[in-house]
């Protein structure tokens, strides 16, 4: 039977509640375990050496002083990991990124690794390792690097997208276009045109749990982990295929996770602790240090984004161009793809046009973080949209309500939306007294609008019904920031039974079939749906079994408030058995009862935000504090609303952080000179006001609920919402993010910044 | 290698250890007492993670030697429970969803601790300064602030 998850409009008991969570106890007492937290015996400390340049081809690696050294048990390089990636680009990308082969492109690239008996003698170890680095000229910022002199990254590199195929190898990896219409003949019938170049420097996800895994392969080949990641099937599928070994001998059980936001959906330093293991022969615990984390982890890309929007005087935009350029790490990415696809994604257009260049630099590889590359396009779109309803004369939210997406509208990438909230959002900041409030000197307000696909993927989920009558549900998606509450209550609601008699757990790799990773805002819609549809499974089950027990045909069974009934007068009459009885004849009626579900969660909810923000500028200095700020979403279903506001709340600081502080800093040698939290500034208590926080539900008609996933689109707005009320604030449209204190006091001094 | 051997008193309980003169108070808690409640999130002093209260004052473990214990007082998150009673902020944490990852929290709850031993009264501002040496990157602090501020109050008995 085909799964019918569309949406019902079903009356909640549960959902929509917000209970406790159940890992909050361990979390506040210490005793939850993250993945710097888990010990083996005869354990050893593992240790990466790092390329201090940004670019070098390797000449020679000696370790014969370091394996001699008392204590090392193990030393690899990249002759240790061999190409098993059969002509899979991305894998061998991966490869390459863990461990450097011929060339480090980045500062902070591995080149070796030590497993000894202790942390000090894994640190001399690394010291006595010798590298022989030729060092080539390189290149750390995305504009430079397009520029027709800047030092190759890579000769057989040619720029895919463009016909016919380029000649000569090049730092643009891709080019990739979204769009419709004529967008020459839309700016013809402007009576508006504003283009402007905008650009945002590199930030990290700054998640606090640094990397952190511990590996254990034996003799047979057999192996395990146990690994903070938003992803351990993935990191089992991608560790295995890249030690050349089967899935199946790999088992990866995730850790609970210090924050992710994207960063952990990819492999780092693993493959080295599974490799180190392997020669050595022990369990080894390898946990980055938060400079290395910035370093070789992580970040998003730095940006450089063309925007040109023209428009009539009565508020119709008539045509819209962005040309993005999305520096991706020296690896190929899909970034600036993903920043051309959202960069319009808001708005109802006639004629738009993007186009995306993926460009290669000296830094560490791109990750995901949050919504990624949507922020930044945002950013630059937002600015533009602000400047135009300004030069027409419009209420900035007007001119946004005017040419909002809704229902039908053919998207700037491509698929036509179903029914979406960024109309609504825009309607809400219209009428939120937030919008009203006075400013006084010095201050100003700014909004802006954001969009995130949110995704679906691979999801598989076990609900096992026990004896006395409690459930466990078993996911194979990590739990960021809540998600086994949400579970838990969804399976509750299903079975009619209390929230509390159900444990969700993360299950290990071995346990589950594969689940995709929690990325794409995607757990509490795929994994949710695969738990609502294992409950109904389960609840057929128990229906089979009450039938059973009465002696009557399944079909004459009925599942309401946690019981089975009879389904009408000819069923007989019997009182309703409820779940725990049902459970507790288990043995006597066929065994242990559950439900499953796996499946590709399709249908994911499209999300759109309105941010509203006030700033005060000090003139002087050029800070700025952040005074007020509103974040409004479309939710599509609030399962847990508790969490869905932490998510609303935590998109909104990161942005703020990034918007004002955060930066990769480079020196001329290529070298990143804030690895550091003292210095790579992230915001703290004191830099910011409570969050005030909206929840809109319009349902996502393709889940069960209405789910559409909450926890990227938050990030979106606040780059462009800061960035039109500092300039508000100021007077001068700041076009460079992180708007510094230099930065803001350069623009007030004289010119754009 | 030749260690140091340490006395000192953690969460009201005599402990012995036996540590290199350069490790951290941090790496001793962590890997010769087991005690992981205190985290690692930058081994520099600037995130709080792994804050416990050394003789009543709040200090990052990671910027304090192992060896500096002997004969101190030390309270770490596996010390705030008493028993199955959940200290205050610990219980607020949880009702007000002030946690997500919840790896910074257990640095959060001793700093808050501290913070409110010392002042059982204060403003937001006076939370927000009291606990910007803790770096929580999911939660936009607001939850955080909220749950203080309860405790603060129920504590006072208002």
């Amino acid at each position: 039977m085909p799964l019918d998850t569309s949406y019902t409009g079903q009356k909640f008991k549960l959902v929509g509640t917000r209970p406790l969570r159940p890992d909050g106890i361990d979390k506040v007492t210490g005793r939850a375990k993250y993945g710097a937290d888990a010990f083996a015996p005869g354990q050893l400390v593992g240790r990466v050496l790092r390329s201090p340049h940004a670019h070098a081809k390797i000449k020679k690696i000696d370790t014969s002083k370091a394996e001699k050294l008392a204590g090392v048990k193990a030393v690899i390089t990249s002759a240790d990991l061999p190409d098993y990636t059969n002509g899979d680009r991305g894998m061998f990308d991966i490869l390459e990124n863990c461990m450097a082969r011929d060339k480090v492109f980045y500062d902070g690239h591995a080149v070796a690794a030590v497993a000894a008996i202790d942390a000090d003698t894994a640190r001399k170890a690394l010291k006595l390792i010798k590298v022989d680095y030729e060092i080539l000229p390189h290149v750390t910022d995305v504009d430079e690097a397009i520029k027709p002199k800047a030092p190759i990254l890579h000769d057989d590199i040619f720029t895919e997208g463009v016909e016919p195929k380029p000649k000569k190898p090049s730092n643009i990896a891709k080019r990739t276009e979204f769009g419709h219409g004529d967008v020459e003949q839309g700016f013809k019938e402007a009576d508006i045109v504003i283009e402007k170049t905008f650009k945002t420097e590199q930030t990290h996800q700054g998640y606090i749990e640094p990397h952190a895994c511990l590996a254990n392969v034996g003799p047979d080949g057999q192996g395990e982990m146990w690994v903070t990641t938003q992803g351990h099937f993935v990191y089992r599928n991608q560790c295995a295929q890249l030690l050349g070994m089967d899935i199946s001998k790999l088992r990866v059980t995730a850790s609970e996770i210090g924050g992710g936001f994207g960063g952990k959906t990819h492999i780092w330093a693993e493959p080295l602790a599974l490799a180190l293991s392997r020669k050595a022969n022990r369990p080894v615990k390898l946990v980055m240090s938060r400079e290395e984390v910035f370093r070789a982890s992580g970040p998003t890309s730095s940006t450089s984004i063309d925007v040109k929007i023209g428009a009539r005087k009565d508020g119709t935009i008539t045509a819209a161009t962005a040309t993005l350029r999305y520096a991706s790490g020296p690896f190929y990415g899909m970034w600036a793809e993903l920043g051309a696809m959202t960069s319009f994604a808001c708005y109802d257009l006639k004629n738009v046009k993007s186009v995306g260049y993926e460009v290669l630099v000296n830094r560490p590889k791109v990750a995901a973080y949050r919504a990624p590359s949507a922020p930044m396009a945002a950013f630059a779109v937002e600015s533009v949209i602000d400047e135009i309803a300004k030069k027409i004369g419009m209420d900035p939210v007007e001119f946004r309500i005017k040419n909002a997406a809704k229902e039908g509208t053919k998207s700037s990438y491509g698929p036509v939306y179903g029914p979406i909230g960024i109309g609504p959002t825009l309607e809400a900041a219209k009428n939120h007294p937030h919008m009203k409030a006075p400013l006084k000197k010095n201050q100003g307000r700014g909004m802006a609008c954001g969009f995130w696909f949110n995704f679906g993927g691979q999801t598989c989920t076990s609900i096992n019904i026990n004896p006395d009558g409690t459930a466990v549900v078993a996911v194979g998606t990590i739990d960021v920031g809540g998600s086994r509450a949400s579970m838990s209550l969804m399976a509750a609601e299903e079975l009619g039974i209390p929230y509390e008699n159900v444990r969700c757990v993360v299950a290990d790799t071995s346990s589950l079939g594969h689940n995709d990773m929690s990325d794409g805002s995607r757990v509490t819609f795929s994994s949710g749906m695969a738990t609502v549809i294992a409950a109904r499974n389960a609840i057929k089950v128990l229906c089979q079994r009450a039938a059973k027990m009465w002696d009557i045909p399944e079909d004459a069974v009925v599942w309401e408030d946690g019981c089975a009934k009879p389904a009408g007068a000819n069923a007989g009459t019997f009182p309703p058995l409820t779940l725990k009885e049902i459970a507790a004849a288990a043995a006597n009626t066929g065994g242990p009862i559950a439900g499953h579900n796996e499946f590709v969660a399709d249908g994911a909810g499209v999300s759109f935000a309105t941010h509203i923000c006030d700033v005060e500028v000090d003139p002087e200095t050029g800070a700025t504090k952040i005074l007020r700020y509103t974040v409004i979403q479309d939710a599509g279903k609030a399962i847990h609303p508790s969490y869905v506001e932490g998510q609303y709340q935590g998109g909104a600081a990161q942005g703020i952080g990034w918007a004002l502080n955060e930066e990769y800093i480079y020196g001329k040698d290529g070298r990143l000179q804030n690895p550091g939290f003292l210095d790579y500034r992230i915001p703290v208590c004191s830099d910011l006001p409570f969050i005030d926080t909206v929840i809109l539900e319009i349902p996502n008609p393709n889940h069960p609920y209405g789910v559409r996933g909450v926890g990227e689109t938050s990030i979106v707005p606040p780059l462009a919402a800061i960035a039109n009320a500092v300039s508000n604030a100021v007077g001068v449209r700041m076009t460079h993010i992180p708007m510094s204190p230099p930065r803001i006091l350069k623009a007030i001094e004289g010119g754009p910044a | 290698m030749s260690g140091v051997h340490v006395t000192t008193t953690i969460n009201g309980d005599e402990v012995d250890f036996v540590c290199p003169a350069d490790e951290t108070l941090l790496d001793a808690l962590r890997n010769r007492l087991g005690l992981t409640g205190a985290k690692e999130g930058c081994g520099t002093g600037d995130c709080g993670a792994c804050s416990v209260i050394l003789d009543g004052r709040l200090v990052c473990s990671c910027l304090v030697l192992g060896a500096e214990a002997q004969g101190r007082k030390i309270e770490t998150i596996e010390g705030m429970a008493d028993g199955e009673k959940l200290h205050p902020l610990q219980r607020l944490f949880i009702s007000h969803a002030a946690l997500q990852c919840g790896i910074c929290t257990p640095g959060f709850l001793i700093a808050a601790k501290n913070l409110l031993e010392m002042n059982p009264d204060p403003t937001e501002e006076e939370i927000r300064f009291g606990l910007a040496g803790n770096l929580c990157r999911c939660t936009g602090y607001d939850k955080i602030v909220r749950a203080v501020q309860a405790a603060a109050k129920e504590m006072r008995g208002a």
